[in-house]
C-alpha cells in the first residue's frame, strides 16, 4: 500500500451532508472485479448527465478543482454499503485526503486501507476549511499526519485525532494481512481454546 | 466482576489477540460472502498464495445480480459482467472449497435470509460479510457486521478481524406495538429519532418489551437497518424465540452440543447495572406505521404527517431537505397520503422473509392492485419461495396482480434488471431510499410490507390500518 506521510493539495468543497455510497459510485460500477479504473466514474450520477456529459456545476468538474487531492464534506460522508469501491474510486481519481464532522463507521475502515486518510474535524473547523477549499486552486492546504494537523492556505492550523494503530501503518504503508500473520500463534492458541469452549461452532 | 453488556461478553470472548494500544484482533466464527464484494478479495489470496484458513465457516451465495425472472437458468437473463461476477463466485467457491448455493439450488437466497434459515447464525457468534446489512444477524444475539473487500481478504486469510471495540448503546422500546405497526416501523422510527449518524461508533442493543414480543423475522428487520442509523451493529439478546428458531435448522448443533450451546447461549444478556454510552427510549404505543419522504433513511414520519418544509430543518440538512424534496419530485406541505405510487417492491434482506410476505398476502387477500401498477414480490430465498406457495400465499399475490418473483436482491438495489425507470415513484420494503438506489433517478419510499401491500390497492402511500 502507498504511505501517507503529508500531503500539500488543492481541497475541494462538497458541503453536501450524508454522501452517501451509492453517489460515490453507482452501483452500475460494482460489477468490476477489479480494484482500479474506477476514479472516472467517482460521483458518476453528480458528475455526469444521461449522455455521458459533464455537469458543469458538479465542483470536481470546475476547472480548479480537478486536479483535487482532499476533499472537504458535509456531516456523516460515505454512509450506506459497505463497497469499498467507494474508496478505490476516491483513491482512483487522486483524493488521498478526507475532511468532515463524521464518517460512516465501515467506509472510513476501508479508507485506510486504501491509502486514504479520513479527517474527523469539529463543526467549526470543517467550516473555515470548508470555506479556505471555496478559493480554488490558489489555496493549497497541508495534511501532516505525522504531527496530526490541517493548515489552510493562509496559515491556520488545526489538529486532528487518529487512531495510533491506523496512522502507523498509513504512514508505513503496511498491509494489514502481512500484519496479523505475524500474530498466526494467537489465532491458533485461539482457535483451539475455542473449538473446546464451543464446539459447535 | 463488572456487569457486562451483551456486546461486551461476546467481544471479549472473541478476542484472539489484544495489542497494548487496544487493538484487538477479532475470531470471526461466520464469513458469508456474495458475488459483488468478494472477487477482489479471492484475487488478492491467490496474488500471495494463501489459502482461505476455515473454508468450513465460509458460506458463499450469489444474489445481488442474480435475475429473479423464472428463467433465470439461461445465462443470456444476466449482461455480461453480472454474469463475470457470478461466475467468479462459482469458481472461487470451488477453487477454496467454501460452502455454497448456487443459484440452482433452492436454498439460494440474500445472503443475510440463507445464513439464519440455514443455521449457520447462532447466538454468541462473530459474522461478518463484505456488505453493510449483515447486521440482520445481530437479531440472534450474535455480534455482525458489514466490512469492505479489504476486511473480506483479511478475513479469508485470517479467519480474523483487526478491531477496535466500540462503544455501548441502548435502543430500548417499552409497551406494545398498537395494531397494523411493525418492526419496520420500529425501525425506521429510530432512525427518525436518532438520524442517520446517532449511531456512529456504537454498537446498538435493542430492548424491551416490544422487541420481546418481536418473531425473529421482525427482530431481523430491526437489526437489519441498525446500519441505517449508522450503528457499527445491532443486538437482541437470545430467549427462548431465538432458541425455538434455531433448533433443528440443519446447520445449528444437535443434541448433546445443542445443550452445551444453550447452557452458553442463556449467559448471553446484559447485566444489570452494566453501562451504556447512550441510550434511547420510544414508547411502542406511541410509534405509527411510517414512511421516508426524501433520500435519506433518517427522514421518516408517520403516513399521517405533510411532506416537510425545508426551512423546518437545521444546518447542512436545509440544503439536504431541498435536494430531496426536488428529487422526490414532492412539495412541501403535501400530504403523505396525497403521493401517488406506480410501482411497488416486496422482498430485500429487510423484509423479505415468510413473515413478511404474511403480512402482505393479509392485506391483499381477495383485492386487486390499482390498474397500471407495477407490483413484484421477490421472496428473500427460494425456501421462503417454496414455503409461501405451500401456504397459498403466493397465489394471493398472483391473483392480486403481483408478480411473483424468484429470490434475490433484485429491486433493493437494481443490480439485476429489476430497475425503475425515471421519475418512477416505488413503495419498498427495502432499505435505502438513496438518490438511484433502485434506478437512475427513481423514487423510493420506504414502508412496511403491509403498508406496500395498501400502496399496490390504492396507488397511492396508504395508512394500512384503513385496509385492515
Ligand atoms: S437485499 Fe438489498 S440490502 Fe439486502 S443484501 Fe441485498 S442489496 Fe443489500
Amino acid at each position: 500500500m502507498q504511505k501517507f506521510e503529508t500531503l500539500t493539495g488543492i481541497a475541494a468543497p462538497m458541503p453536501l451532508v450524508n454522501i452517501d455510497t451509492d453517489m460515490i459510485i453507482p452501483k452500475i460500477f460494482l460489477k468490476t472485479i477489479k480494484r482500479s479504473g474506477l476514479g472516472v466514474n467517482l460521483f458518476d450520477e453528480m458528475r455526469y448527465d444521461r449522455q455521458g456529459n459533464e455537469i458543469p456545476d458538479f465542483v470536481l468538474n470546475k476547472e480548479q478543482y480537478r486536479d483535487a487531492e482532499i476533499l472537504v464534506a458535509g456531516d456523516n460522508f460515505g454512509c450506506g454499503s459497505s463497497r469499498e469501491h467507494a474508496p478505490w474510486a476516491i483513491a482512483d481519481f487522486g483524493i488521498k485526503a478526507i475532511v468532515s464532522t463524521s464518517f460512516a463507521d465501515i467506509f472510513y475502515n476501508n479508507c485506510f486501507k486504501n491509502g486514504i486518510l479520513p479527517i474527523v474535524m469539529p463543526e467549526d473547523v470543517v467550516d473555515v476549511l470548508m470555506k479556505d477549499a471555496e478559493k480554488g486552486s490558489n489555496a493549497r492546504m497541508t495534511v501532516d499526519l505525522e504531527n496530526q494537523t490541517v493548515t489552510t492556505s493562509d496559515g491556520q492550523s488545526f489538529p486532528f485525532e487518529v487512531d495510533a494503530f491506523k496512522k502507523h501503518c498509513l504512514i508505513n504503508g503496511l498491509d494489514d494481512i502481512g500484519l496479523t500473520m505475524e500474530n498466526v500463534d494467537a489465532i491458533d492458541a485461539f482457535e483451539a481454546k475455542a473449538s473446546e469452549a464451543r464446539p459447535w461452532v | 466482576m463488572s456487569p457486562k453488556t451483551l456486546y461486551d461478553k461476546i467481544w471479549d470472548a472473541h478476542v484472539a489477540h489484544e495489542s497494548e494500544d487496544g487493538t484487538c484482533l477479532l475470531y470471526i466464527d461466520r464469513h458469508l460472502v456474495h458475488e459483488v464484494t468478494s472477487p477482489q478479495a479471492f484475487e488478492g489470496l491467490r496474488m500471495a498464495g494463501r489459502k482461505v484458513r476455515a473454508p468450513e465457516k465460509t458460506i458463499a451465495v450469489p444474489d445481488h445480480n442474480v435475475p429473479t425472472t423464472l428463467d433465470r437458468a439461461n445465462p443470456a437473463t444476466m449482461t455480461e459482467d453480472s454474469r463475470i461476477q457470478v461466475e467468479a463466485l462459482d469458481k472461487n467457491a470451488k477453487e477454496f472449497g467454501i460452502n455454497y448455493y448456487p443459484v440452482s439450488d433452492v436454498r439460494q437466497g440474500i445472503v443475510h435470509i440463507v445464513g439464519p434459515e440455514q443455521g449457520w447464525t447462532l447466538p454468541g457468534m462473530t459474522v461478518v460479510c463484505g456488505d453493510s446489512h449483515t447486521a440482520t444477524h445481530g437479531a440472534f444475539g450474535a455480534l455482525a457486521h458489514g466490512i469492505g473487500t479489504s476486511e473480506v481478504e483479511h478475513v479469508l486469510a485470517t479467519q480474523t478481524l483487526i478491531q477496535k471495540k466500540s462503544k455501548n448503546m441502548k435502543v430500548e422500546i417499552t409497551g406494545k406495538l398498537r395494531p397494523g405497526v411493525t418492526a419496520k416501523d420500529i425501525t425506521l422510527a429510530v432512525i427518525g429519532e436518532t438520524g442517520t449518524a446517532g449511531g456512529t461508533g456504537y454498537v446498538i442493543e435493542y430492548c424491551g418489551e416490544a422487541i420481546r414480543d418481536l418473531s425473529m423475522e421482525g427482530r431481523m428487520t430491526v437489526c437489519n437497518m441498525a446500519i441505517e442509523g449508522g450503528a457499527r451493529a445491532g443486538l437482541i439478546a437470545p430467549d427462548q424465540t431465538t432458541f425455538d428458531y434455531v433448533r433443528n435448522r440443519p446447520h445449528a448443533p444437535k443434541g448433546e452440543d445443542f445443550d452445551k450451546a444453550m447452557d452458553w447461549w442463556k449467559t448471553l444478556f446484559t447485566d444489570e447495572g452494566a453501562h451504556f454510552d447512550k441510550v434511547v427510549t420510544l414508547k411502542g404505543e406511541e410509534i405509527e406505521p411510517v414512511v421516508t419522504w426524501g433520500t435519506s433513511p433518517e427522514d421518516v414520519l408517520p403516513i399521517s404527517a405533510l411532506v416537510p418544509n425545508p426551512e423546518d430543518f437545521k444546518g447542512g440538512k436545509v440544503d439536504a431537505a431541498r435536494r430531496s424534496i426536488e428529487y422526490m419530485g414532492l412539495k412541501s406541505g403535501q400530504k403523505l397520503t396525497d403521493i401517488e405510487i406506480d410501482t411497488v417492491f416486496i422482498g430485500s434482506c429487510t423484509n423479505g422473509r415468510i413473515e413478511d410476505l404474511r403480512a402482505a398476502a393479509e392485506i391483499l387477500k381477495g383485492k386487486k392492485i390499482k390498474e397500471g401498477m407495477r407490483a413484484m414480490v421477490v421472496p428473500g430465498s427460494g425456501l421462503v419461495r417454496a414455503q409461501a406457495e405451500e401456504e397459498g400465499i403466493a397465489q394471493i399475490f398472483i391473483d392480486a396482480g403481483f408478480e411473483w418473483r424468484m429470490a434475490g436482491c433484485s429491486m433493493c438495489l437494481a443490480m439485476n434488471p429489476d430497475q425503475l425507470a425515471e421519475g418512477e415513484r416505488c413503495a419498498s420494503t427495502s432499505n435505502r431510499n438513496f438518490e438511484g438506489r433502485q434506478g437512475y433517478k427513481g423514487r423510493t419510499h420506504l414502508v412496511s410490507p403491509g403498508m406496500a401491500a395498501a400502496a399496490a390497492l390504492t396507488g397511492k402511500l396508504t395508512d394500512v390500518r384503513e385496509l385492515m
